[in-house]
């Protein structure tokens, strides 16, 4: 039940103290800011908790009411007269206290002696009760991340809202009733067994240790860390801000913060899967090939020996090695017989000093990373079109929307924090439309879901357009004020009705136009897409119609509109903007302007290739011609995120001199000369950008193991033994230096990062940040947003007799990328252990296939065997597996082909064919 | 390291960097069962999924196989594209549905439950629920249940969805025997019969402009008439208040009649079930209510098929537009009487009560703004109406003001529905109305409200009963539900069975309630009662809980300790 908020200040007494409320402010609220504290459990200050007056810790007397009130939940009156010091509401409060604490363990014996509950208890001077006890539930150990002891329950419901009205995941349920009632998992099923997505905000939530992280639950009583430090989350392009709970120098636990963009809020691998950076197979050493060990694409390294193959190695030797193989291609073939990968996982600092590494000390273009890989397409849709790759609006604005429309993209999997908002959003009445040709767990909260035929996305949204246009949906004056190219839009699209496109893409065309009307209807709309957009070979087109809806609707540029590609890693929006990208220097500025070319060649003191460089796949066609013979790669494992990575690992066998700088020995390091050992997001200082466009700070929390070294450090050292003579102390030297080469980061130094922890550009002239751009027109030539028509092209590969099937690939909620960090975490490998294949329950029993039998996958380019899950978000005719596991290598199937524009490969479409697997041959 | 698959020596098979395992063959939790999914589909119908009708489900899948078992929650949930726990949470809290882990069987075809409140109790509801136990195997179950509006006729079970009064466990075995499940339908004034007698007229006369809103609600202020619910709420000031809240608005009537002894609204919708509903259509029209939902209990099964009906023949008749108003089934909740949880529970949700401010007149059902009145008061309206303001205002006596109707149980000799004075007091109504106390028994107490309302000692038998006159006693007169008691009982006995009602009945939300009452019980259930901690307990209960279950709870234990303290010393 929503309170109503006061809309003024409410003058009233408190014990006899003459006080205002601020509009909204509870009794509870301004008896804190008075310096007053009221006890309180079910009720939590932390942000997008609802007070529930439950428990009944908190009550105060109100003079002339009957009963006293939970100050809470309870707003004050004008001339109200509250007490919160009054024998009756003092009495009531220990008595809730002295009821509660019959039925939990002993403080001596308690799960966390030092829970909120038993502070308060210990304040309110209640250490026992004269009570007799309930009965003792039983303990649930069954969940890899999390205790669950509801021996300490206090029914307070805090975890219900946590998981219900916060992270809206919907698995905690308080049930039954009465002294019956308690909390439940599903149906009351064991946690472990359950629906849960061990986001962990319940355990961050409980007030008495019912839950807490299992990493801290111990049978003497929760384990306290002996320091914390505030940094960032390492996985997605969220960019959650944490805690890092340490003890003895390793990460014990993890709490959310609360940063802009999460509120305290985490996901699994956020919270839980921070021990990989602990792990055993972590490289701790420079190492060197040992002579003789071949480079075989089929022979896998084991990661636990790496010593194996390599020899260690001193850094200098390990250096020298690493900077003379690359010194004799450049020799012998130029800059551009040599390529880099840097990471979108490093730091912006790290990530531009690689980028000037490459051209100034390679002379080449060839740095790329795994944004080629992502969201390449939308980047060039949307440079094209308004002239900016960002987000136009942080994905926290769907607040402020009526309509949401989720595209291409599966947020509670690969954003599970964004995907937070949208659901509270929607809890607050927002529309969501959802648009995938997977079903997912946001189709629940969605008013439309519109299940279409995959590889039809251009259909469908020019089908939306079409419906816009035909039905006189456009903003004309915005048409006329803001954009150019309407007129041929709209004549492009004239062959497009529903009704035409709906056999097409599998959506009544009654839908179709249904759904257009409620997005160019509703006054603020906006729409989020991922890879399901981006990964076609007409990922370009795709984003392109969807800037086109944006702009003949003026759904841009005003608070709760826009468009928003949301961005895989937690700084591939940073990396891209420090000119980790072939095509362009820091901020997007084309290596091919001359006049862009001299302020750079200036600002760096040398001169530089004019011509652009090759792209992440085109660079393993080059190795494959010969024609780049050597490669230096920073935290990138091409050889897992590739598309038909056989082809790949091939090439990166097949180079002269290879360079790996990681944390492991990953599938990529396997065909090294040389292995870097690196730090880890822990173990560094460093600025990160995130999809909202916030730079925010990672901080160092943790020393490096044995003798791995910061990657400034190492990358410097290569540029030494280059003959480049530079000197950063550390990552602010470096910030200083982009900030003399990057518009975007006027008005934001290092010291305002350190002070505010996150500040989003652009800023203006007054300092402040602009969240939602575009409000003044677009950053074009012409001031104008402009349209570009899309024609339907089909997949490049589609099913036929052979290969009947359609195979995509994408993610799993635990695991990242292509797995080094998070299968190397505890409790994010034993939820997802394995490879498996997701499949429509329909689809297997058709063809006599239990689900969690071995089935063969196979493409044109290659075959893998995994477990077959029966999944009813998949379509009858597809196959879904994430790419994230090297047992079954998703990327040995997929199709290479690119988007002609974006140069991103059609991961999203392929042809495939299953076959079951003779159950005793797998075993 | 790297293996060749056997049999597929063309995949090479890495391994995996983690420690390993096993794949789950299904994503997380429970998955839908397509059978149990197609069972649930054709079973609903044409029923809207939402989530306002999730127990109106609950009861078609109950109903349907005795029980719900976890494979058709699931199918529930994703049929009302609810998450499992929501469903699980909603169907768990109601005593009416049997919610089966996996693998376990449905209960008996047949269930007997025995009513074990008060008046049941005094007459011998312990010995019959022991005697069933013993004659009757797995073949039929037996469960204890809370008040089922038929004290008069104690001690009351049902069979099935057949209500049995003076239930013997002979009479039980025979209806067991003869499959005897269904209720009976008792004789009641039907639409045709009420009609000729000149019922609608004043509802027509509303809608026909003859009778304005305004008089409508200054004749209800005049007349005294208030919320017979038990709450005491001056009737016409409330429709006043609802009718200049924001539309759209809404009505809710109170049918969810619980308190232990209290059978009168069951009495008005058995009897006379048009001249209810006139006064709900009147009330719809006072306050244009866009919609109305009826929350009747699930213990009146007949009174559902008699108002099923008045409402389809009242829509026949054009006098309301089909879809306005609902009649909902309660599932077996007393919390639900409680007007803020029934407003949860028509919303399909478990019963808790919620905090005010707001009242439920400014956001109630739906979060609008809701116009709740209770059967009996509605009842009045008509006449009322016709008869005048005066007329209802000028019954009563001890100057009290008003009519009212007094369920009566216990030891007396012809206990039932009283309608008579306002401000009678036990003595006149014992005498005038009940024949007197039953041969050999002399009075001890009596409780003037339910199992709310406290207990009183015999020589408070001449105060007048209304509302207000009873709290400088400690007691309550609720929804004038007298249970009265004699030389033979024990008022100690007494208060314990109502703290075992209200541990039963408490929804749990908050802690004074949920573990104060079971506490208290444990604390009752000792030969000694511990009197500073049960008072201090009870204080803590009557000042901190959240509604007026747990604030009223330890009314019955306080008298004990105020009234009769040597029975407990």
């Amino acid at each position: 039940m929503p309170l109503d908020g006061n809309s003024t200040e409410v003058s009233f007494s408190l014990n006899g103290r003459d006080v205002a409320a601020r509009p909204g402010e509870t009794i509870w609220q301004v008896a804190q800011r008075e310096g007053t504290d009221i006890p309180h459990l079910c009720y939590s200050p932390d942000p997008g908790y609802r007070p529930d007056g439950n428990c009944r810790a908190c009550m105060v007397e109100i003079e002339g009411e009957r009963v006293l009130a939970a100050s809470c939940n309870r707003r004050p009156a004008p001339g109200m007269k509250v007490h919160t010091g009054s024998d009756r509401a003092t009495a009531a409060r220990r008595m809730v206290f002295e009821l509660l604490a019959a039925d939990q363990p002993p403080r001596e014996a308690a799960h966390d002696a030092g829970s909120k509950f038993w502070q308060w208890a210990e304040r309110l001077g209640v250490s026992g009760s004269r009570f007799p006890a309930r009965q003792t539930p039983e303990p649930d150990l069954s969940h890899p991340a999390m205790a669950v002891n509801l021996d300490a329950c206090i029914n307070c419901t805090l975890c219900v809202r946590a998981c219900r009205e916060v992270q809206v995941n919907d698995v905690i349920g308080m049930a039954h009733r009465g002294a019956h009632a308690k909390i439940v998992f599903d149906f009351d099923d064991p946690m472990g067994d359950s629906t849960c997505v061990a986001c962990g905000e319940c355990v961050q939530a409980c007030p008495t240790g019912a839950l807490l992280p299992a990493a801290v639950a111990a049978p003497e009583g929760r384990i306290q860390p002996d320091r914390q430090v505030d940094s960032l989350c390492p996985y997605c392009g969220v960019g959650c801000q944490l805690t890092y709970n340490i003890k003895a120098d390793r990460l014990l636990s993890v709490d959310g913060r609360d940063g802009p963009s999460n509120r305290n809020r985490l996901c699994v691998k956020g919270r839980f899967g921070f021990d990989y950076v602990h792990h055993a197979h972590r490289l701790t050493r420079p190492l060197i090939r040992k002579q003789g060990v071949k480079k075989d694409p089929d022979v896998q390294m084991d990661p636990a020996d790496p010593l194996a193959y390599f020899r260690e190695a001193s850094w200098d030797e390990a250096l020298d090695f690493a900077a003379a193989g690359l010194k004799k291609v450049i020799e012998e073939r130029g800059g551009s017989g040599l390529a880099g990968f840097g990471s979108a996982k490093g730091s912006n600092e790290e990530a531009y000093l690689f980028q000037k590494l490459m051209r100034t000390g390679f002379h080449t273009n060839n740095v790329d990373h795994c944004t080629r890989l992502c969201h390449a397409s939308s980047v060039a849709a949307l440079m094209e079109t308004v002239n900016s790759g960002a987000v136009s609006a942080p994905f926290y604005d769907c607040e402020n929307s009526d309509v949401i429309v989720v595209i291409g993209a599966n947020p509670t999997v690969n954003h599970p924090v964004a995907a937070t908002f949208f659901k509270n959003a929607v809890k607050n009445g927002a529309t969501l439309i959802v648009i995938d040709p997977r079903g997912q767990a946001l189709s629940r909260h969605a008013t439309h879901m519109l299940q279409f035929k995959g590889g039809t996305d251009v259909a469908l949204l020019n089908a939306m357009i079409h419906t816009i246009v035909d039905e006189g949906l456009t903003d004309r004056p915005f048409i006329e004020r803001q954009t150019e190219g309407f007129a041929e839009l709209a004549a492009h699209v004239k062959d497009f009705a529903p009704e035409r496109m709906a056999e097409i893409c599998g959506i009544d065309a009654a839908k179709i136009r249904e759904v257009a009307r409620l997005y160019a209807g509703a006054k603020k709309s906006i729409i989020f897409w991922g890879m399901g957009i981006s990964q076609h070979v007409h990922g370009t087109d795709n984003a392109r119609c969807l800037i086109s809806l944006a702009l003949m609707t003026g759904h841009i540029g005003r608070p709760g509109t826009g468009l928003h590609p949301l961005r895989g890693q937690n700084n591939v929006q940073g990396a891209s903007d420090v000119g980790l990208i072939p095509m362009v220097f820091p901020d997007y500025q084309s290596v091919a302007n001359p006049a862009i070319r001299a302020t750079f060649e200036k600002l760096w003191n040398t001169s530089l290739d004019p011509a652009p460089g090759l792209t992440v796949v085109e660079i393993m066609g080059a190795i494959r011609d010969g024609d780049i013979r050597a490669m230096y790669i920073m935290g990138e494992n091409p050889a897992m995120s590739d598309p038909d990575v056989q082809h790949a690992r091939e090439a990166l066998a097949s180079l002269d001199h290879l360079v790996v700088q990681d944390l492991f020995l990953t599938e990529t390091a396997a065909f090294a000369d040389v292995i870097l050992p690196a730090s880890a997001f822990p173990e560094k200082d460093g600025s990160f950008t995130n999809t909202n466009r916030q730079i925010q700070l990672g901080r160092r929390a943790l020393p490096l193991p044995g003798d791995a070294r910061q990657d400034l450090w190492i990358v410097q050292q290569i540029a030494g033994r280059l003959g480049l003579d530079w000197n950063y102390a550390g990552p602010e030297d470096v910030f200083a230096e982009m900030s003399l080469c990057m518009p975007s980061l006027k008005g934001i130094t290092w010291e305002r990062l350190i002070d505010e922890g996150s500040v989003t550009y652009p800023v203006d002239e007054n300092g402040v940040s602009e969240e939602v751009i575009f409000g003044h027109g677009f950053p074009t030539a012409s001031g104008r947003g402009r349209f570009v028509p899309a024609d339907v092209a089909p997949p490049d590969e589609v099913p036929d007799a052979d290969y009947p099937m359609i195979l995509t690939t994408g993610r799993v909620l635990e695991h990242w990328h292509t797995g080094a960090m998070t299968r190397r975490s505890e409790v994010l490998d034993r939820i997802e252990p394995e490879a498996s294949a997701n499949l429509s329950p329909r689809e297997l029993n058709r063809r006599g296939i239990a689900p969690g039998d071995m089935i063969r996958v196979e493409t044109r380019r290659g075959a893998i065997e995994l477990r077959a899950r029966a999944d009813r978000d998949v379509a009858e005719g597809v196959v879904f597996i994430p790419f994230c596991y090297v047992e079954a290598a998703a990327n040995l199937l997929t199709n290479p082909a690119l988007d002609p524009f974006g140069k991103i490969p059609e991961f999203k479409f392929c042809a495939a064919r299953i076959t079951a697997v003779d159950a005793v041959a797998a075993e | 390291m790297a293996d060749t698959a056997p049999g597929n020596p063309d995949i090479v098979r890495f391994r995996s960097p983690g420690r390993g395992g096993r794949a789950s063959a299904k994503p997380k939790g429970r998955q839908v069962d397509p059978v149990a999914l197609a069972e649930i589909a054709a079973l609903l119908g044409d029923m809207p999924r939402s989530r306002d009708r999730l127990i109106e489900a609950l009861h078609l899948v109950q109903d349907a196989h005795r029980a719900l078992s976890p494979a058709h929650l699931a199918a529930l949930a994703d049929e009302f594209r609810l998450a499992l726990t929501e469903v699980y949470e909603t169907a768990t809290f109601y005593h009416h549905f049997d919610v089966l882990d996996d693998g376990q069987p449905a209960p008996p075809e047949i269930t007997v439950r025995v009513c074990d409140s008060i008046a049941c109790e005094l007459a011998g509801a312990a010995r019959l629920i022991d005697d069933l136990t013993a004659a009757h195997d797995g073949a039929v179950r037996i469960l204890h249940a809370p008040c089922m509006g038929a004290c008069d006729r104690a001690p009351a079970a049902a069979v099935g969805r057949n209500q049995i009064g003076h239930a013997t466990a002979e009479r039980i075995a025979d209806a067991i025997d003869m499959g005897a499940t269904a209720p009976a339908i008792p004789g009641h004034i039907d639409y045709d019969t009420y009609l000729l007698e000149g019922g609608y007229r004043t509802l027509k006369s509303c809608l026909a402009g003859a009778l304005t809103r305004d008089d409508v609600i200054a004749k209800l202020e005049a007349s005294s008439l208030r919320g017979l619910g038990g709450a005491g709420f001056p009737t016409g000031r409330k429709w006043g208040i609802v009718r200049a809240q924001p539309a759209p608005r809404l009505m809710a009537v109170n049918a969810d009649e619980g308190e232990p002894g209290t059978f009168k609204d069951r009495y008005f919708m058995e009897t006379d079930p048009h001249r209810f509903l006139e006064g709900v259509l009147v009330g719809m029209w006072a306050v244009e209510a866009a919609e109305c939902f009826i929350y009747l209990r699930d213990e009146y099964p007949a009174v559902r098929q008699i108002l099923l009906n008045a409402v389809a023949r009242l829509e026949k008749a054009g006098l309301v537009e089909p879809g306005r108003l609902h009649l909902r089934r309660g599932a077996g909740a007393y919390i639900c009487g409680e007007e803020s949880a029934m407003l949860e529970s028509i919303e399909g949700k478990h019963g808790l009560p919620r905090h005010r401010p707001p009242f439920a007149a400014e956001v109630g059902l739906f979060g609008r703004p809701t116009l709740i009145n209770n059967v009996e008061t509605l009842f009045w309206v008509r006449d009322i109406l016709e008869k005048g303001a005066d007329w209802f205002a000028g019954h009563g006596r001890n100057g009290r003001k008003g009519i009212r109707t007094f369920s009566v149980s216990g030891r007396v000799k012809e206990p039932g529905v009283k309608i008579t004075d306002a401000g009678i007091t036990l003595r006149e109504l014992i005498d005038e109305h009940c024949g007197g106390m039953l041969d050999g028994h002399s009075l001890k107490g009596y409780l003037p409200g339910g199992a709310s309302g406290g207990i009183l000692p015999a020589d408070k038998a001449d105060i007048p009963l209304d509302f207000g006159t009873l709290e400088e006693h400690g007691c309550l007169i609720g929804s004038a539900a007298v249970v009265v008691l004699s030389d033979r009982d024990s008022a100690a006995a007494a208060a314990l069975n109502l703290m075992r009602f209200f541990e039963d009945e408490s929804c749990g939300q908050c802690t004074p309630c949920r573990a104060g009452c079971e506490k208290a019980v444990k604390l009752m259930e000792r030969p000694h009662w511990d009197r500073p901690l049960l008072e201090e307990l009870s204080r803590t209960m009557v000042d901190a809980s959240i509604c007026g279950l747990g604030q009223a709870a330890p009314n019955g234990l306080l008298s004990v300790f105020r009234h009769f303290p040597d029975e407990v010393k």
